[in-house]
């Protein structure tokens, strides 16, 4: 089952995804990934530690919320990718387009530089 | 599920075949995944190997969900494994709206958007992909994953 848990960091609320992101489970992960861009939430961080699977479904919905922070010029920020994770970003060619980190610590820490 | 296993003397010898049907309901994605996986690793393949491979077949079994089926979650899909030696050949049959496969075509890259990635993704991770032009009924997809060579790995 998925679990998505959300916490606030100084600024910055992280978003915490433990289990499989596929089209079964992306549904949730936009719900409140959408949530968060709809209050216009301005640091969002996605913590994928726990994701050992994510097919195009989620990748679709974490692109949505990418689109959706730009436009109120917000951000959104990756970490803690899995190897099989990463390599669907990579095989997407999307793992240039988001900023991606290697941990919380990393991802924070380019908030506070920028 | 069904088992059955053939001797066909082919390039690859087919050591094993292997049959699923389930409903149309993405919450079954995950047994497939698990299943293609397990098929996967007795074959040899690698992590790599493996996690591409079970990709390719949910992204393909998403699709037909999504496209063929409209997203109606009670409909058939029929997965045929194929384990040979050197590959593992995976046949996706849907009964659903015939799908045309000119637009199915990999997207752009460049053209940053959500949806239409799943088609890349199985074309990028897979060997062979062929879509059967014969069937009247629905789709046919035909995956294929060569298992990296290693002379060690079977008869030792």
């Amino acid at each position: 089952m998925l679990k998505i848990a959300t916490r606030n960091r100084e600024q910055a609320t992280i978003v915490a995804i433990s289990g499989d992101v596929d089209l079964y489970s992306s549904p949730q992960v936009r719900k409140a990934i959408i949530g968060l861009t709809e209050k216009k939430t301005p640091l969002i961080m996605v913590d994928l530690a726990e994701v050992d699977y994510m097919d195009s479904s989620g990748i679709a919905t974490l692109v949505e919320g990418l689109q959706q922070v730009g436009k109120y010029k917000g951000e959104l920020k990756l970490f803690g990718l899995t190897a099989a994770v990463r390599e669907v970003f990579e095989l997407s060619r999307l793992d240039k387009v988001f900023q991606i980190f290697e941990d919380e610590e990393a991802a924070a820490g380019s908030f506070a530089q920028g | 599920m069904t088992q059955s296993t053939n001797n066909k003397n082919a390039h690859g010898r087919l050591l094993e075949t292997v049959e699923f049907r389930l409903s149309s309901d993405p919450k079954l994605l995950k047994i497939v995944r698990a299943s293609v996986a397990h098929l996967c690793e007795l074959l040899g393949f690698t992590p790599e190997q493996r996690n591409q491979t079970t990709l390719a077949v949910d992204e393909a079994c998403a699709n037909i969900i999504k496209y063929a089926y409209d997203g109606k979650t009670d409909q058939p899909i029929e997965i045929t494994a194929r384990l040979h030696e050197d590959r593992l050949e995976v046949i996706l049959r849907d009964y659903g709206k015939k799908v045309d496969h000119a637009l199915l075509k990999s997207r752009d890259l460049d053209d940053v958007r959500p949806g239409g990635l799943g088609v890349h993704l199985i074309q990028s991770t897979m060997d062979s992909v062929s879509y059967d032009p014969a069937i009247t009924e629905g789709n046919q997809l035909t995956l294929a994953k060569y298992r990296r060579v290693n002379a060690q790995d079977r008869n030792a």
